[in-house]
Order: structure tokens, then sequence, then C-alpha cells
């Protein structure tokens, strides 16, 4: 496994006695694409200000590179930050911009040029060196931003929601950007974001927090498809979340029917939260499936149909390529790996899970 | 739509012509013609003779004097006030304009009063055994009731240009490496300039104007230009020249106030 950058060590923080974090740990390592993804309020921008510098921790401590940096001011940290609404200077041109680090540390003129134009070249913007900021478009400022920071040649480049401005198409370039960015600079990212495609889609690593609580870590992949609770499964993409009971090993009740899956060790007759998938339930033939049911809503997304199917007392989510007009009567079928069962959290609050990388 | 949004500003178009239009022709045809009505140049060429000069130089180095002292008050003052957070500011900021709210003329008088060789100050330095202070009809004296007066003109323009400064900005300066001092002189400050140049032309051109400060917070003794004019018209009776008088006045304002544009031009160029 790759070395240790960052190591966030029982890190609390409260705003007028409000706990925004708390006790929060979490390991990075070199050279890693890290998501912290969560909706608004949830820590994870508190969490990147921490690191950058810019707040400082109630209690715990902050690791990088070994180094206790906890009370090291912004300006001493060998880390950039690229901020959400850019931050550029108006009064410079994008030159001015980007050599804004270098000058500071005095580098050579020479030097300085150089890295301007090959900082330019590398976020695709060569030639406009002496543009202001505010004749460029959000999706250019923000590049701007971005070889603002990569000059310096940070081991850790901080990202707080830097895609949030752009729509949708420049988004998803950005996002591309991004991973290629990353991959030639041998930066470690950290990347704050609420988006939860846009993590799926750069990170290496998610981190998913609520109310200051690290909910799930994991690789995009495990995040999707084995939430580790309700609340995972619900932020990151659609998701059918029932209660249901294990029977034992590797059978499952919900809404009264059985269903085999491929969990084991929850115990026996034992309450816990199913998730599946719109894209894993199954419609068939009435009869040939677990739950009979009607489809009460029909929408054309595009890519596939969403339908809502009534069945067993419970509106399931269905996402097919298969159309069924509404009003149709069909059975439920879901494939046993396709059954993610969960533990019921232990209270209302207490959703978290603490977990190392 | 249009067309009545058009009458909107005729109160204002009016008011306009009859106070700031007609008197300024009314000044202009003064300050060129001479007693018996001729075109001439002679009052506005009377600014060399060595009185006028004197006065010109005076009052452009008191109001000078007046202006840099308060821009070194009002910068960090208003750096302080924009960096306050919550309901303090509005309190403090209301505590600096409230002497606004009293009438200049008598918050000049208190000066003297205050000043005066048995004044307040003097009775109390009298009665702890200190030495007299003797600043009234003094330059000292004037300055500091241009000071005194013109200070909020200073702080407010200041101040709203740097609460205006995106914190963000100042954050990114700090994570690029930036230390207080070096934030301050790279984005801070050239980010205020506007604010800066408003402040200056607020203070520099009624200070440099005024004859009312000079008059009593210097005694007969120290006449500025404000004095020789406002005397011409009042005194003298000879409008022909207070008006050539106040024009090169309003000239040298228009100039500066070109030249400070200019310059802070240059000054965002340079700063590249």
């Amino acid at each position: 496994m790759a070395k240790t950058l960052v190591n966030l060590e029982k890190i609390s923080k409260s705003y007028d006695g409000h706990l925004v974090l708390d006790e929060l740990d979490l390991t990075i390592h070199e050279n890693e694409f890290v998501t912290l993804l969560g909706p608004s309020g949830c820590g994870k921008t508190t969490t990147l200000r921490i690191l950058g510098g810019f707040e400082r921790p109630d209690k715990g401590r902050v690791v990088f590179d070994g180094m206790d940096i906890t009370n090291l001011p912004a300006n001493k940290r060998n880390l950039n930050t690229v901020f959400q609404k850019y931050a550029l200077f108006p009064h410079m041109s994008v030159a001015e911009n980007i050599a804004f680090g270098l000058k500071i540390k005095n580098k050579p003129k020479s030097y300085i040029d150089d890295k301007i134009k090959y900082a330019l070249k590398l976020v695709n913007l060569d030639g406009y060196e002496d543009r202001r900021p505010n004749s460029l478009s959000g999706g250019q400022q923000q590049r701007i931003a971005i070889a603002r920071a990569i000059v310096n040649e940070p081991r850790l480049l901080l990202l707080d929601e830097p895609l949030g401005a752009l729509d949708l198409k420049l988004r998803q370039d950005m996002q591309y950007e991004l991973i290629r960015l990353k991959n030639e600079l041998g930066i470690t990212f950290i990347y704050v974001t609420h988006d939860q495609e846009e993590a799926l889609t750069m990170s290496d690593t998610i981190v998913v927090m609520n109310q200051g609580y690290i909910q799930q870590i994991g690789t995009p992949e495990s995040i999707y498809n084995e939430p580790e609770n309700a609340f995972v499964a619900d932020f990151i993409g659609d998701s059918n979340i029932l209660g249901g009971t294990m029977i034992h090993d590797r059978l499952v009740e919900i809404l009264g029917a059985r269903f085999d899956c491929v969990d084991e060790g929850f115990g026996e007759n034992k309450p816990v939260d199913v998730v599946i998938r719109p894209e894993d339930v199954k419609l068939v033939v009435p009869g040939e499936g677990l739950i009979e049911g009607v489809v009460s809503h029909l929408i054309f997304k595009g890519v596939h149909y969403e339908m809502e199917v009534q069945a067993g007392g419970f509106e399931w989510l269905v996402q097919s390529t298969h159309m069924r007009p509404v009003g149709t009567k069909v059975s439920i079928n879901v494939e046993p790996s396709n059954i993610q069962i969960m533990n019921k959290p232990a209270s209302e609050d207490e959703e978290a899970v603490p977990l190392e990388v | 739509m249009r067309d009545s949004r058009k009458l909107l500003s005729a109160p204002f178009l009016f008011w306009a012509a009859m106070f700031i239009i007609i008197p300024l022709c009314m000044v202009f045809y003064y300050g060129l013609t001479d007693k018996t009505g001729a075109f001439t140049l002679n009052n506005v060429l009377a600014i060399a003779s060595p009185e006028h000069r004197k006065a010109f130089w005076e009052a452009i180095k008191l109001s000078v004097v007046s202006t840099v002292v308060c821009l070194l008050l009002a910068y960090p003052l208003a750096m302080i006030l924009a960096g306050m957070k919550g309901n303090h500011d509005s309190f403090i900021i209301l505590i600096f304009i409230l002497p606004m709210w009293m009438n200049f003329l008598l918050r000049t008088l208190a000066w003297q009063t205050l000043l005066e060789k048995n004044g307040v100050i003097n009775s109390v330095l009298a009665f702890l055994h200190l030495p007299a202070l003797k600043i009234i009809n003094t330059p000292t004296a004037i300055v500091l009731g241009m000071v005194y007066n013109f200070l909020p003109f200073m702080v407010l323009p200041i101040y709203n240009v740097l609460v205006k400064i995106d914190s963000n900005l100042i954050s990114a300066a700090k994570d690029l490496g930036a230390n207080g001092a070096q934030t301050f002189l790279r984005v801070t400050l050239p980010l205020s300039t506007a604010g800066v140049i408003s402040g200056i032309t607020m203070v520099f051109v009624p200070a440099l104007t005024t004859f009312v400060i000079s008059q009593l917070l210097g005694g007969s003794k120290i006449l500025l230009i404000g004095n020789i004019i406002e005397q011409e018209f009042t005194q003298t009776n000879n409008w022909h020249l207070g008006s050539g008088l106040s024009i090169v006045l309003m000239l040298f304002i228009i100039l500066n106030m070109v030249l400070s544009v200019v310059t802070d031009k240059d000054g965002e160029v340079n700063a590249l």
C-alpha cells in the first residue's frame, strides 16, 4: 500500500456550540484521489479548511508527511487549495495570478516564466497570459485557479467544490481533465463535493460524511454496490431501502416474501435494512416473481425508463430499458447478488462507522 | 415608458440648471470679464501675484498634510471595521459618524473653544501645572480642524471597498504562501485603491477650498486661497477677481482628479 501522506487524528470542531466534526479520523495516502462526499453541513468543507490551515480544530491533530502541522499557519503548509469561487486576484493578469506563489518564494524570473507557460499548457489555456480573470468564462477561471495552485508543486491539492458553479457539460469535461491532471502530476488530491456522480467518476477513494461523522470509506464501486448503511445507500444513487428480516445466512424476508441473498453473519431472525438498486429490480410476468404488483408511474429518462411499481405495500423504484405501461401487472424478482443487507443503525443519531481507508 | 422615465429626471434637471449650471456660468462670466464687462484674463492670472500665490501654496500644503493624516488614521481603522463581524461594526460606524450629525460650524467652533489660549484644554493643563498648548492660530490647528471634520469622508469609502473584498482572496494569498504583510501589500491594498482615491478626493477638495476652518482656527494670520476668494466676495466686493481665482482653483482640482485616475490605471498596470 502507498505511503501515508495525511493523518487526521480525532479531529473535533464546533461553531457556536454546534458540533461540526466529532472525533474524525482519516488517513490519506500519497497519490490518491480522495473525495469527501456528503450533504451540505456534513463537515466536509470544514475538514478541508482544517487541512488547508484556515481553521484550527478544537481537538485532535493534523499530521502531514509525519509532521504535526495542526498549528502551522496556511502560508507555511506544503499544500495548495483551489477555491470554490476560484478566488483569482481580479487586479492581476492570468500570468500574474499564476506567478503569485512563486514570486512570494522569490523564484528567478526565468523559472517563473517557464512555470507559467507549462501550467497554462497543462490546463489547455496557452496564450492567455495577459488576459484578466474577469474576461474569462467560469471554466477558464477554474483552470487558471488550478494552474495557480499546481505551479507551487504542492504535495497535496485541496479542491473545494471546484466545479460547483459550472454547467453540466463543462463539469463533465473538467472531471476528466482533473483525473488527467492528477495522473500527470502525481499529486494527492482531496476533493470536496456534494455531487455523488462527480465523486463516483473521479475518485480512487470516497469518504461519505454526514453530520460530522464518516459514514463509509471505500472505492466508488464498493460504496455504490455495498453501502454499509441506509444513509450511504440513499445518498449515493437511487435506491429502494426496505426493512427486512434476516431469516438465516443467505435468506432474507422482505415484505413477506423470502429472497435468496449472498450475505452471511447477520444472525437469525434479525431485523435489517435491505438496499436494492432500481436497475437491479427485475420485472417479470405475473406469477413468475416473488412479489406481485402494478406499474403506477412511468417516466422516460433517456437511457432507460423509470417506473414506480406498487408491490407488497411498498413503492418500488425500477429502472429498465423495457417499457411497461401504467397499470401493467408485473411480478418482482431480484438476483441474490444484487440484494445488499445492512445492519440497522444502533440509534438514530449514532450513524457513524469508524473506519480506516 | 422611456419618456415617462425621462420625465422623472425633470426635477433634478431643473435643480441642476438653477443651482449648478447657471451659477457656474456666472462664475465664468465674472472671472473672465472686468468691471466694464470687457473680456480679460487678468482675474485668472492674478493668482500669480505673491500674496495669492502664497495663500494658494499654503492651502495646498495644509490640505495635503490633512489628507495624508486622514489616510494614515482612516486606513487601519477601516481595516479593523471591515474585519469585524456581527453587530459591533454598525455600532462603531455609528459612533464614528455621530459627529457628522452636528453642524460643521459648531464642530469647528468647539475646537476653537478647546484650543484657545484660555480654552478648555489649557485650563486643564494649567490646573495640572503643565505647560500651555499654543496651537490656536497656527497651521497645526487648521490641520487638526481639517482632519477632524473630514476624517469620516476618508474612512467610509475605504471601509466600503474593504468589506467588499472576497475573504477567499485573502485565504488564497495565504494559501499561496504570502504572510500578513505580503497579503496586505499585494492583495488588500491594490484592491482598495478605488476607495483610497475617492477618500483622498473627498478630503483633499474640501480641505483645499475651506475658508471656515482657517478663519476660526487660524485667526486672521493664516490666509488660505479660500479665505482670499471669500474676502473678494464679501469684503472687497470684487466679484471679478474672486471668480477668476475660483476658476484657477477649479481647474487645479479637475487636473488633480484626472491625474489621480490616470496614475491609478498606471498603478494597476505596474502591479501586474
